[in-house]
């Protein structure tokens, strides 16, 4: 029998060689962080006028966020389809998107030039109320993932208050998780729906957002249909991510997989990654691009990966005794991940072509910095499971004095 | 002048006759290396040489001139300076400045080439003519071509002042009824030394031969003949008024604003950007802006082939095309090391870690799985 | 209850694709973009270039950048607003002005989310530091990459041409303008300067390119510029990209104002969300389905 009540996994945060590891690189981060706001963002990144967006917007925002959509994919499989089963996934992966979304936010604010300026995006450009551009999706992304944060903390809002709930001495603090809890049951609804509504909308627009690269995106990637592209890429990457996360925790905490759950969603992915394909070369083909997808270079083997990259795990999960092992779906999981990660990489950075002259690769302290903002994220993930009710079937909260290792 | 046509023909002579010390002597000698751009070793060396009477023997040719270049030269006088250097060559032909006329002063010169042949350095002045077998200048019956291919063939040095010499000058141009042409295109194959300019500056024809006499070497030359250190750039590289020019003020009309104030000629005509020559660091006659730009008058050109006597005084000059940048300009940067091995660690590191957890997935599949 | 369920959920699948759908299909702009009725600009006729840089030092001086020709630019960088570039092939030469173009629909403008670059008095687009947050959209929308960012400061600004537009309020030309000696740029009104354009193809035909039906860049591409070319090659030998005739940010707002027109259809989305998710937590409370 699976317990399904969520607690926290409990023990010290840095309880293992790789997280003694991951505490002593995020001093070293924030060194060169302190580096890159003292001296511009010229001196630690590749970043030149012709690539003005490099792995800092192409990965931890964009590929982040999609792979932060775990959250989402749950929350439409739980509260809209209705398959109450998934819900002890839910905190986990609402955790993981809460943290993406938010490492993607300073990934942001890293990498932005004024970034002192930003409090102007939220407050309408206060106290200039005239100054939104409707015009630019990158308005309608930024206003949506900020949103979109708030609200993934909103929704994550019980864990923290059952722990003061049951665990706090300040009475003060008791009686507001206990206030809190009661909104949330009412309240809840809406904040789910804002919670699948917003990732719909901006997961979309981060795709609108490279059409206005015009000429300079590559023909293979420049299309009117790749709101749609990016939005279906997203709920895959999601699924896939709630696969991965699930095995990964259920290893290290030692706690136990829900793998009917993870085997039946599979089969959607297989319906998800289908109509990506079918997408594509639709739309390939009627834009008269056909010949473009053999003639275009290295460009031409970055697309064929990433379709192979689609189409192998939507082979793989086919038959109904493939996606029982869940082995299998474990390793389509990944490279559906891959898949989107490359799409979005190949739309932002590979297939962005500004003219002659100009070319990028990140530096050293360009790759530190994502990194280290990964790096975060896992740090802040282990301590807020470890203190706060998120996992749930933990053995661990069973035997008092267990120390897993990696 | 006078004590200097009685030397000349006569190769000898000591310039203690003139009342120099030995010391004042020598520190003239260096001076005279500094003034034109030799180490102060040279000037040694000359003292050296005169003092033991070594005086290497010139014997200069005129030919289509106007014997500007010679009236240029003898102008570089500052007291004493111009006889010293003389006195350290032994100019043993020269139709300006001998005396000697006529059949005189043709056997000073065959003379002068058998005593020194192999040794004497060969200076051209004037343009050369080819029409009609190269009767239009003839000297003592003689042709330029045959007088020029003769004495050019027993010469150690071979150097065209100015620019008739050096590439035909005003005789050539257009429609050159003679056929003018300069030293280098009658003596192919032979390396002449080119000292353009109308007139040439003296003293890049000073420092060239001056350095071959000392060092017996003569001074690096572009794919022209023209020693570097003095034709290596242009004049509007050295140009006092570049900074108008950057800033783009420009005299539009003789006599306006921009002229009153010195601005730049470039919109009057100037050729400075397409001419190389020195005029602008090294002064005619040591008195300083003696030169076309320093009087407000825009360069004409006049070292420059194609530029002197054929482009119109008051045409625009072709700029340099090096200092501006192409359409595209190479921005292009490549991964340092270290950049490529960080990503390609993560890489593996992320590949490698994907199929290590599938691995282990598969292995330990069922056992905590739940159905 | 199953059969309510499974109706409107697929009356949310219906909303979400379908509006999805309809902005994906291209829809032409309604009206073309016109430049403003006191819309400036500048005329630079390649065949007058003669190269000599004036003009890019006339603009350091103008708008206060460092740098000078003795240690020159080699393209427009975050000191540098304007510049001068060379084509030369075996057969053909012709210099190139580079600044920005003062687009009639800019991508630049269309992309900054809180309105930094706009068009503002006659049309000029202009960068306001007080509202840019440095996001560099705008360098990923100009289809010329005209905005440079100074990469190498901790306060860093995006820097292009901006017309000279506190000296036009002096009534002074803009600095590349007054410098050039051979007027092969020239400051004035849009419809003065497209006029202008106009009769130097028709006095001289064979001077400009191509030959025989000279154009002037800028007339239509990209939605229009009021910066506008004459050359003697070929346009995209001098890097001008090749564009049509629709304005640079026409098909990214389609998009937007195709799914979010009024905001219609994220607050219906939001509706039926709502709906579904209150249905089934009314369903499992009654039912005690799975929890």
């Amino acid at each position: 029998m699976s317990e399904h009540r969520a607690e926290p996994v409990g023990g010290p945060v840095i309880f293992n060689r790789f997280t003694k590891f991951l505490a002593i690189f995020l001093g070293l981060w924030v060194l060169i962080l302190a580096y890159r706001f003292a001296t511009g963002i010229g001196t630690v990144s590749g970043l030149t006028d012709g690539y003005p967006w490099g792995i800092w917007i192409a990965f931890d925002v964009v590929t982040g966020t999609a792979l932060a959509c775990g959250g989402y994919a749950i929350a439409i499989l739980a509260y809209i389809l209705n398959k109450g089963k998934y819900h002890p996934l839910v905190r986990p992966a609402l955790l993981t998107s809460a943290l993406g979304y938010s490492m993607a936010a300073l990934a942001i604010v890293i990498d932005v030039g004024r970034w002192w300026g930003i409090w102007r995006i939220p407050l309408g450009g206060f106290p200039d109320m005239g100054s939104y551009n409707w015009n630019s999706a990158l308005l309608e992304v930024a206003l949506c993932v900020m949103a979109y944060v708030g609200v993934l903390w909103i929704e994550l809002g019980p864990a923290f208050l059952e722990k003061w709930e049951a665990t706090s001495k300040n009475s003060a603090l008791v009686g507001f998780a206990k206030f809190g809890l009661k909104f949330y049951d009412k309240a809840l609804i809406w904040i789910i729906a804002l919670g699948v509504l917003l990732p719909t909308m901006h997961q979309s627009s981060l795709g609108t957002l490279m059409l206005l690269g015009g000429h300079k995106l590559h023909g293979l990637w420049s299309t009117g249909w790749i709101p749609l592209l990016y939005l279906i890429s997203c709920i895959g990457m999601g699924y896939a991510v709630v696969v991965w996360e699930s095995a990964v925790s259920s290893k290290v905490f030692k706690r136990e997989r829900e793998d009917s759950m993870l085997i039946s969603l599979s089969g959607a992915m297989v319906v998800v990654l289908g109509l990506y394909l079918l997408l594509r070369f639709a739309d390939i083909v009627i834009s008269g691009k056909t010949m473009l997808m053999f003639t275009s270079g290295v460009l031409s083997i970055m697309f064929w990966l990433e379709i192979a990259l689609f189409a192998i795990p939507m082979v793989m999960l086919m038959r109904a005794k493939d996606r029982a092992n869940f082995a299998t779906i474990f390793k389509a999981s990944m490279l559906i991940m891959l898949a989107g990660g490359l799409y979005r990489f190949d739309s932002y950075l590979t297939a962005f072509n500004p003219g002659e002259g100009w070319s990028y690769f990140p530096t050293t302290l360009e790759l530190l910095i994502t990194l280290g903002v990964i790096s975060f994220e896992i740090f802040l993930y282990i301590f807020i499971v470890k203190r706060y009710p998120i996992l749930s079937g933990t053995r661990a909260a069973q035997v008092p004095a267990y120390e897993g290792r990696a | 002048m006078g004590r200097r046509d009685e030397r000349l023909g006569v190769p000898d002579g000591s310039p203690q006759e003139e009342g120099l010390g030995r010391r004042d002597f020598v520190k003239a000698c260096m001076m005279a290396a500094a003034a034109v751009g030799l180490p102060a070793s040279a000037g040694l060396k000359w003292a050296e040489a005169a003092e033991a009477g070594l005086k290497p023997s010139v014997i200069w040719l005129h030919f289509q001139e106007c014997t500007g270049c010679t009236e240029s030269l003898l102008r570089t006088s500052s007291p004493g300076i111009a006889e010293l250097i003389l006195d350290l060559v032994s100019l043993d032909y020269h139709e300006t400045l001998f005396a000697a006329a006529g059949y005189q002063i043709e056997e000073a010169l065959h003379q002068a080439m058998e005593a020194h042949a192999g040794q004497y350095v060969c200076v051209v002045e004037g343009a050369i003519p080819r029409k009609d077998g190269g009767i239009y200048c003839q000297i003592g019956g003689r042709t330029a071509i045959d007088i020029l291919e003769d004495v050019a063939s027993k010469a150690a040095a071979v150097v065209a002042i100015g620019s008739c010499a050096s590439w035909g000058g005003i005789p050539s141009a257009d429609p050159n009824p003679t056929d003018a042409v300069g030293a280098p295109q009658i003596l192919e194959g032979t390396t002449v030394v080119t000292i353009p300019g109308c007139p040439a500056n003296p003293y890049n024809f000073l420092g060239t031969v001056l350095q071959f006499v000392a060092l017996g070497s003569l001074p690096a030359l572009d794919d022209k003949g023209r020693p570097l250190f003095a034709y290596g750039r242009t004049i509007h590289e050295h140009c006092p008024r570049r900074a108008h020019f950057d800033a783009g003020r420009f005299a539009r009309q003789f006599g306006d604003e921009g002229h009153r104030l010195g601005y730049c000629l470039f919109a009057l005509g100037c050729k400075g950007p397409e001419t190389h020559a020195n005029c602008s660091t090294l002064s005619f006659g040591e008195m300083p802006d003696a030169w076309p730009i320093g009087i407000g008058h825009p360069c004409f050109g006049c070292t420059e082939q194609g530029v002197a006597f054929h482009k119109p005084l008051h045409q625009e000059a072709a700029l340099p095309e090096n200092a501006v940048p192409p359409i595209h300009p190479d921005h292009r940067t490549s991964p340092s090391a270290a950049a490529a091995g960080v990503a390609g660690l993560v890489g593996g590191a992320v590949v490698g870690a994907g199929l290590m957890a599938s691995k282990k997935m598969a292995e330990g599949g069922n056992e905590e799985g739940s159905s | 209850m199953t059969m309510d369920r499974r109706t409107l959920l697929k009356g949310a699948a219906a909303a979400g694709v379908g509006a999805a759908v309809s902005t994906a299909t291209r829809v032409e702009a309604s009206t073309r973009p016109v430049a403003p009725p006191d819309a400036v600009g500048m005329l630079y006729d390649a065949t007058r270039c003669i190269g000599c840089q004036a003009c890019v030092t006339a603009c350091k001086t103008a708008n206060n950048m460092p740098g000078n020709l003795y240690d020159p630019p080699n393209d427009l960088n975050g000191d540098t607003k304007n510049i001068i570039k060379l084509y030369e092939s075996d057969d053909e030469k012709s210099y190139m002005k580079q600044q920005c173009m003062h687009c009639i629909d800019p991508g630049c403008v269309n992309a900054c989310m809180i309105g930094a670059l706009k068009k503002r008095e006659y049309g000029i687009v202009t960068w306001d530091k007080d509202r840019c947050i440095g996001c560099r959209y705008c360098q990923v929308a100009c289809p010329y990459n005209i905005p440079k960012f100074q990469w190498d400061t901790a306060i860093p600004e995006i820097v292009k041409c901006e017309l000279c537009n506190h000296m036009l309020a002096r009534g002074e030309e803009p600095g590349c303008c007054q410098a050039c000696p051979k007027e092969a740029v020239i400051y004035g009104t849009y419809e003065e300067l497209l006029a202008d354009a106009r009769q130097r193809i028709a006095d001289r035909p064979e001077r400009y390119y191509p030959a025989g039906d000279p154009q002037i860049f800028g007339d239509t591409e990209g939605g229009g510029t009021q910066v506008l070319y004459l050359a003697g090659v070929d346009f995209q030998k001098l890097g001008l990209p090749d564009l049509g005739d629709e304005g640079v940010g026409v098909l990214s707002r389609t998009i937007q104002h195709g799914i979010y027109q009024g905001f219609i259809a994220p607050v219906a989305l939001y509706g039926v969300l709502g709906a579904v998710i209150w249905r089934n937590r009314r369903a499992a409370k009654k039912g005690g389905s799975d929890e």
